[in-house]
């Protein structure tokens, strides 16, 4: 039994010798540009999987061969020794990952400050570690020897680096596997380790979650604070005129970059009511009808049909509201004596409303099924009839969940970009007549972003204001959601 | 295991199932009843007296409960069920097509087996019914038909202080009671009770037993139950149903104590079911 092991193993530290061997050969050989680097990351991450599928194998053969009544089974033991010897390989390499780089650059500029650097050079701040960085990676515009020095440098140390860290990644995983090797015996808790293992990795997966929405709102709100250092907090809230163009030459006319964001937050209301006014009554009722009405066959087909709506994309939906709705819309309105304006907020939010449908549709009719059926015959029971039933006892009992789908609809509306740019035009005027053109403060954001930008103009930097509002409001919102779900839920239970 | 005495009667069933034509409140002739492709009720003929308790007992699946929902047309809301034969309350016959069955319910009401109060407040469960009736003039004449009902479930003394709490704040067995008093609210001829006490404590089973013996002075009453005592307790008159058969009928005491069928016999003794 033990010269089969050992047999095994020297023939897998063999492979591995190799390989890492080759990976080495291969870095001092290519240039180290950037692209060859990430490759070699790749393959270095592929020999720990390639090892730790070993660690299994072993582990697994080793933990089934024994005689004596052991804790876990074998698969555990196996996924123990793989874990234990690919985790500490790719702790090291995302260590170097996140500090190789910078370490390097601080050492290569070192190096240039100890030579004599033309002024240029050493006006431009932040700018060099980019240039170098490009000079290294082969595709440098600039040829200034201290500069081509530096890069050669940097080049050097990554070079190095690199090899340095492979070698003590895959010692890692091999400490580690001498460990599980050690640990591998019946007593081993195994099982309990995977299940803490596993309890861990997802706790990660939340966590990364949640990181990325602070990262998201800290760097809306960065963005922001900029913004409002140009511009008053209390003009941008409660102003009501929006032009946002900003003079670049003194003696131009009409620029003067005026950031009252109410007549966007007044179109996207505008346009997010309507979408809600369509959406709502025609979700509710079909809900109603698949739920409580329809035989079981219909609903069935009804039912993926309607949610076919929310997967058009928005875009196919924002030219069926420009070049199909909004004429209609026009003509018709001219039959009538009305004027309806070709890019209108009517358009824009009817479409978008039929687009919304399934949210508040689908939504209900999952939570009316769900109503139990003791409930609906305790009303018929009684001699109600079967809308009697829906209204006063089905309706209430599923409400949570009604709301739930409204508000949801309402975010998606809030939110909705595309179908507005293309059926809604683009004047920020403030009104509440729904045949003329409006604009909203995702319509905006776009605006003020698209082309090329300075950053540090107003101009620019009022879309993250804007959107730092929009983030504020959805969010105010599905907290409304979830206290309404909490408090009627709290009663049903 | 549809053993058929030699004494049987043609339709199948011993006993008697009828009573006085003047004392028949529900009457039901050859009732069958299909589930898609399944024969769930053969062939019942039953009287049901009218302010008795009749008890409707029977090994799980036999179909007691499937009959008593025949009785106020619940069985309507099953897409799939089939519902052949005549029943008639007060000789009206309640399968026509001119009867509105809104109308059939609130005159035939119904406690389930599992207590199933809205959600809603107490009072608001109680009001339920007398509401979509149109059963009370103004606020304080809905309010006297809540309280009346209440206490004739022996409930109020317990939730006077409490009307407008959830009514699922209640323990089970005064849910129940809730629900016994929602139905009595509408004023029904007749109250259908589907195994109302499975899923209560002895305690309140007992309250609920207490009650029903109080409720029949005004009220028509069927129940389906899985305890014979309660039967034996309760009921003046017992049918014992078997594989969608109607076995054996009559008086509660002589079922109990001198059963004719085999088959009652056999079940009663435990035998099987």
């Amino acid at each position: 039994m033990g010269t089969l092991f050992c047999d095994r193993v020297r023939a897998i530290a063999g492979v591995v010798f190799q390989v890492v061997l080759g990976i080495v050969k291969d870095a001092v050989r290519q240039g180290s540009t950037r692209l060859f680097m990430r490759m070699h990351v790749l393959m270095l991450i592929a020999v720990l999987v390639l090892v730790s599928v070993f660690a299994f194998g072993i582990g697994h053969s080793r933990a089934e061969a024994m005689t004596c009544p052991r804790h876990s089974l074998p698969q555990y033991h196996g996924q123990c020794a793989a874990l234990a010897t690919f985790l500490p390989g790719l702790v090291v390499v995302a260590l170097w990952g996140a500090l190789e780089s910078p370490f390097a650059l601080i050492l290569a500029l070192d190096r240039l400050a100890e030579t004599p650097l033309s002024p240029l050079a050493a006006a431009e701040g932040h700018f060099l570690t980019a240039e170098i960085q490009a000079l290294a990676a082969g595709h440098g515009s600039r040829k200034d020897p201290a500069l081509m020095m530096a890069a050669q440098h940097y080049a050097e140390l990554r070079q190095t680096g690199f090899v340095l860290m492979a070698v003590l990644a895959v010692g890692a995983s091999l400490g580690g596997w001498a460990l599980a090797w050690r640990r591998l015996t019946p007593a081993c808790r195994a099982r309990n380790s995977i299940e803490h293992a596993l309890k861990i990795f997802m706790i990660l997966c939340a966590t990364l979650a949640v990181l990325t929405t602070v990262g998201i709102v800290v760097s809306l709100v960065f963005e922001s604070w900029r913004f409002f250092n140009h511009v008053s907090l209390m003009d941008f809230l409660f102003g009501l005129e929006w032009s946002p163009q900003m003079a670049i030459r003194a003696d131009q006319v009409g620029a003067s970059g005026a950031f009252g964001a109410v007549p966007l937050f007044a179109g996207t209301l505008l346009i997010a009511g309507i979408a809600m006014m369509v959406a709502v009554p025609v979700g509710l009722f079909t809900a109603i009808y698949t739920a409580e009405y329809a035989a079981p066959r219909f609903r069935a087909l009804v039912k993926p049909l309607l949610e076919i709506l929310a997967g058009i994309p928005t875009v196919v939906y924002g030219f069926f509201a420009a070049l199909t709705v909004a004429p209609f819309l026009r003509d018709t309105g001219a039959a009538l004596g009305v004027a309806i304006s070709s890019e209108s907020a009517l358009a824009a939010g009817g479409v978008m409303g039929i687009m919304i449908i399934p949210f508040v549709s689908s939504l209900a009719d999952d939570v009316m099924i769900a109503v139990p059926k003791a409930l609906r015959e305790g009303s018929l029971g009684l001699g109600a009839t079967r809308s009697e039933t829906i209204r006063h006892v089905v309706l209430p009992a599923a409400l949570p969940g009604i709301v739930g789908g409204i508000l949801l609809a309402a975010s998606r509306a809030i939110g909705e970009t595309m179908i507005v740019v293309m059926a809604a035009g683009l004047s920020a005027k403030l009104t509440a007549n729904p045949f003329t053109a409006v604009t909203t403060v995702t319509v905006q954001i776009v605006t003020l972003l698209v082309g090329d930008q300075e950053f540090d103009s107003p101009k620019t930097l009022a879309a993250f204001a804007l959107g730092l509002v929009l983030f504020v409001a959805t969010l105010f919102l599905n907290v409304i959601a979830l206290q309404v779900v909490r408090r009627y839920r709290q009663q049903y239970d | 295991m549809t053993y058929r005495a030699s004494n049987d009667p043609p339709h199948g069933t011993v006993g008697a199932p009828r009573v006085e034509a003047a004392r028949a409140k529900l009457t039901a002739c050859n009732v069958d009843v299909f589930y898609g492709e399944k024969h769930a009720i053969k062939d019942v003929s039953l009287d049901i007296g009218r302010n008795e308790v009749t008890a409707l007992i029977g090994p799980s699946g036999c179909g007691k409960s499937t009959f008593m929902r025949c009785l106020n047309r619940m069985n309507d809301i099953i897409d799939i069920c089939r519902v052949t034969g005549t029943i008639t309350l007060d000789g009206e016959d309640i399968y026509d097509p001119k009867i509105d069955v809104v109308h059939l319910r609130a005159r035939v009401g119904m406690v389930f087996q599992k207590p199933n109060p809205f959600p809603k407040s107490i009072f608001e469960n109680v009001a339920y019914g007398p509401r979509i009736h149109g059963l009370a003039s103004g606020k304080a004449g809905l309010e006297e038909i809540v309280l009346t009902s209440l206490k004739r479930a022996g409930l109020l003394e317990e939730v006077k202080d409490r009307l407008h709490a959830p009514g699922t704040s209640l323990s089970g067995g005064q849910q129940q009671r809730l629900c016994i008093a929602r139905a009595i609210a509408v004023s029904p001829q007749v109250i259908l009770m589907d195994e109302p006490c499975s899923a209560l404590d002895p305690i309140a089973t007992a309250r609920i037993e207490e009650l029903i013996d109080e409720l029949q002075h005004n009220f028509t009453i069927v129940i389906v139950t899985h305890s014979m005592q309660q039967a034996a307790r309760v009921s003046q008159r017992t049918a014992f149903f078997h594989l969608g058969e109607l076995i054996e009928c009559g008086m509660t005491e002589q079922i109990f104590t001198n059963p004719l069928h085999r088959l009652t016999q056999g079940y009663l003794t435990g035998r099987f079911g």
